[in-house]
C-alpha cells in the first residue's frame, strides 16, 4: 500500500517536474525566437515589400471588423454613459466619458482583442501552415532564413498595424458616440465637442493609449509568429496553436492592460 | 523546432569563397554515422557513398530512416557520430554562413513539393535567383522559362500551386530545385501519390536533368519499379541500418530477404506483418479488469 502511494506520488511529482520544466524551455525558446527575431528586423524592412504586405493582411483586412466594432462600441458606450450620468446631472459630461474610455482603455484593448483573433490567429495558422507542407523547410534547405523571409515581416508588420487600428477604432468609436450622444438624445454638439476637447490631454490620454496599443501588438505578433513558428506540423498541432495564440494573445492583452494601466494612470489621480 | 542557423550577412561571392568544395571528392560520403532523436535511435553505422554525377537511391520502408539521411546531408540534422561529407566538407562542422554557402549549391524536392502556396509556379521558380542573386529581371524571367520548358510546363508559369495536379507541382518544385543549376539534388519521396503516367514523367525527368546538367542525384524513395529504372545505385535502409546495397541489376537477382521482401510486395518477412504483441491468444483470454 505504501509502495503504491510512494510510486502514485512519484509519478505525481514527475508529472510536475516535466510541465515545469516544459515551460521553461518554451519561454526559452521563446525569449531566444524573439531576439532572433529582432535580429532579423532590418532585413525586415530591407525587404520593405513583405512589410507592406503584411501590413495590408494583419491591418488593412481587419479593417471592416475594427471599424464597424469601433462604431457600435462608441454608441454604446454613450447609450449606457448618458443613463449613468443623467442620475447626477452630469449628462453634459457625456463627451468626456466616451472620448476617455475609448482613448485610455476600449480602444487598445478591444483592437487588441479583435486584431489577436482576425490578424493573429491568421498568422499563427499561415506559418503552421506553411511548417507543415515543409516550405519553411524549403526555404532553409534553399539558404533562406524563413525568420527573416517569413516571420519579421509579420512581426513587424503586426507591430506597426495595431496602434493604427487601435487609433481607428477610438476615432469611430467616438462618432458612434457622437451619433448616439448628439443626433438620437440630443445633447448639444458644441458641449459634446468642447467637454471632449477640453477633459482629454494628449500625454496622459492619448499617448498613453497609444503606448499600450503598440505593447499590445508586440504581445500579439509575437505570440501569433511564435505559436505558428513552433506548431506540431499536423492539422490538429496548427488547429491547437491557432486556439493557443488566441487565448494566450487575449489573456496577455488583459493582463498587460492593468500593469500598464496601474503605471500610467496611478500618477494622473494621486495628483 | 529548432531556430535556422544564422545565414550569411552578404550573399553572393563572399558565402561561395566560404565554401570549398573538393572537386575530386565524392558528391557525399556518410562514414559510421548514427543518429537518434533524444534516446530513440534513428540510424545507427550508416556509411555510404555518392559519386559525382549519378543517381543514389536510399529505400526503405517508412520510418527506416530515410528522409533523415536526407536531413543529414543538408545540415538541417548533426548526426550523434560519424562523419557527413558533401563534396569533401564535413557538414556537421561547418559555421553557419559556410552552411548556407553549401546549401545553395544544393536542390532539394520535397515530398509534396513545398511550393510556396501564395506565390505564382514562376515566382516559386524565380524565388531562389531572386534571393540569391543580383540577375537583372529579364535574365530571371528567361531563365524562369527555360527552366519550365525543361519539365514541361512553360504553359503554367501563370498557375497557382493550387490549381496544379500533384505530377505538375512535383516538376514544378523540381524547376525549382535546379534553378541554381546545383551540384547535388535530393529527393525526398518524389513517386509519392503520384499517377502511373506523371510518375514515368518525374522518373524520366529525374534521369534526363541529372545527365544533362551533370548534377548527382539522391533519390529518398520507396517505389522500387520506378528507381531501378532510373538509377545507378540502390541502397536498402531497415531500421536505421544499411541492410543491402547494389546497382539495379543486382538489386534484380538478390536473394537478399529484405531485397526480395521489398520488391515482391511480401506483407512478411524480415519486415514484419505485426507490430511487437504480446500473444494473441494470451491477450484474448486475458482477464480484463
Amino acid at each position: 500500500m505504501s509502495a503504491d502511494l510512494t510510486v502514485g506520488i512519484a509519478q505525481w511529482l514527475r508529472r510536475i517536474g516535466g510541465a515545469v520544466t516544459g515551460a521553461a524551455s518554451k519561454l526559452g525558446f521563446a525569449s531566444r525566437f524573439l531576439l532572433a527575431v529582432l535580429w532579423h528586423t532590418p532585413s525586415a524592412f530591407r525587404r520593405l515589400h513583405l512589410t507592406l504586405r503584411e501590413i495590408y493582411f494583419a491591418g488593412v483586412l481587419s479593417l471592416v471588423i475594427i471599424l464597424m466594432s469601433g462604431l457600435f462600441v462608441g454608441m454604446v458606450l454613450s447609450l449606457q454613459g448618458y443613463e449613468t450620468l443623467k442620475r447626477y446631472g452630469a449628462d453634459e459630461q457625456l463627451g468626456i466619458l466616451v472620448a476617455l474610455s475609448l482613448v485610455r482603455e476600449l480602444g487598445p484593448v478591444m483592437s487588441g482583442l479583435l486584431f489577436a483573433s482576425r490578424a493573429g490567429s491568421a498568422m499563427t495558422a499561415e506559418i503552421g501552415l506553411m511548417k507543415t507542407t515543409e516550405q519553411l523547410a524549403a526555404m532553409e534547405m534553399m539558404a533562406v532564413d524563413p525568420l527573416a523571409r517569413v516571420v519579421a515581416p509579420r512581426f513587424w508588420g503586426g507591430v506597426i498595424s495595431m496602434p493604427l487600428l487601435a487609433a481607428l477604432f477610438s476615432a469611430c468609436g467616438i462618432f458612434g458616440g457622437y451619433l448616439v450622444g448628439v443626433r438620437l438624445i440630443g445633447i448639444d454638439a458644441g458641449v459634446f465637442w468642447g467637454q471632449m476637447k477640453a477633459g482629454v490631454d494628449v500625454w496622459p490620454d492619448i499617448t498613453n493609449g497609444i503606448i499600450k496599443s503598440i505593447v499590445f501588438g508586440i504581445a500579439v505578433s509575437l505570440i501569433a509568429v511564435f505559436e505558428g513558428y513552433d506548431a506540431k506540423p499536423t492539422a490538429e498541432g496548427v488547429s491547437s496553436a491557432t486556439t493557443r495564440t488566441v487565448v494566450m494573445s487575449s489573456l496577455m492583452i488583459l493582463a498587460l492592460d492593468f500593469v500598464m494601466t496601474v503605471f500610467m494612470f496611478r500618477g494622473a489621480n494621486a495628483v | 523546432m529548432s531556430l535556422p542557423a544564422k545565414p550569411p550577412s552578404s550573399r553572393g561571392a563572399d558565402a561561395t569563397v566560404a565554401c570549398r568544395v573538393d572537386p575530386a571528392a565524392a558528391a557525399v560520403e556518410l562514414t559510421d554515422v548514427s543518429f537518434a532523436y533524444d534516446l530513440r535511435p534513428i540510424l545507427t553505422g550508416i556509411t555510404m557513398t555518392i559519386p559525382r554525377g549519378k543517381i543514389v537511391a536510399i529505400m526503405g520502408a517508412s520510418g527506416s530512416g530515410k528522409t533523415t539521411i536526407l536531413r543529414l546531408i543538408g545540415g538541417q540534422l548533426r548526426p550523434k557520430s560519424g562523419e557527413v561529407r558533401v563534396g569533401g566538407l564535413s557538414v556537421p562542422e561547418l559555421d553557419p554562413e559556410a552552411l548556407y554557402a553549401l546549401r545553395r549549391k544544393f536542390g532539394m524536392l520535397f515530398q509534396f513539393g513545398a511550393l510556396f502556396t501564395d506565390m505564382s509556379v514562376f515566382e516559386n521558380i524565380a524565388f531562389p535567383m531572386r534571393e540569391h542573386t543580383e540577375l537583372p529581371e529579364e535574365l530571371i524571367r528567361d531563365l524562369v522559362l527555360m527552366k519550365l520548358q525543361a519539365v514541361g510546363l512553360r504553359g503554367a508559369a501563370h498557375l497557382m500551386p493550387a490549381e496544379l495536379s500533384g505530377g505538375m507541382a512535383r516538376r514544378v518544385a523540381l524547376a525549382r530545385a535546379i534553378a541554381l543549376d546545383p551540384m547535388l539534388v535530393m529527393y525526398d519521396e518524389p513517386f509519392a501519390g503520384l499517377d502511373p503516367i506523371s510518375l514515368g514523367v518525374v522518373g524520366q525527368l529525374i534521369r534526363r536533368l541529372n545527365d544533362a546538367l551533370a548534377i548527382t542525384s539522391v533519390l529518398v524513395t520507396h517505389d522500387v519499379y520506378e528507381s531501378l529504372k532510373i538509377v545507378d545505385f540502390l541502397y536498402f535502409v531497415s531500421e536505421g541500418r544499411i541492410v543491402a546495397s547494389g546497382t539495379p541489376d543486382e538489386v534484380r537477382a538478390s536473394g537478399d530477404p529484405f531485397v526480395r521482401q521489398f520488391i515482391d510486395g511480401a506483407p512478411d518477412g524480415p519486415v514484419a506483418f505485426h507490430y511487437p504483441a504480446p500473444a494473441y491468444r494470451e491477450e484474448l483470454f486475458a482477464d480484463v479488469g
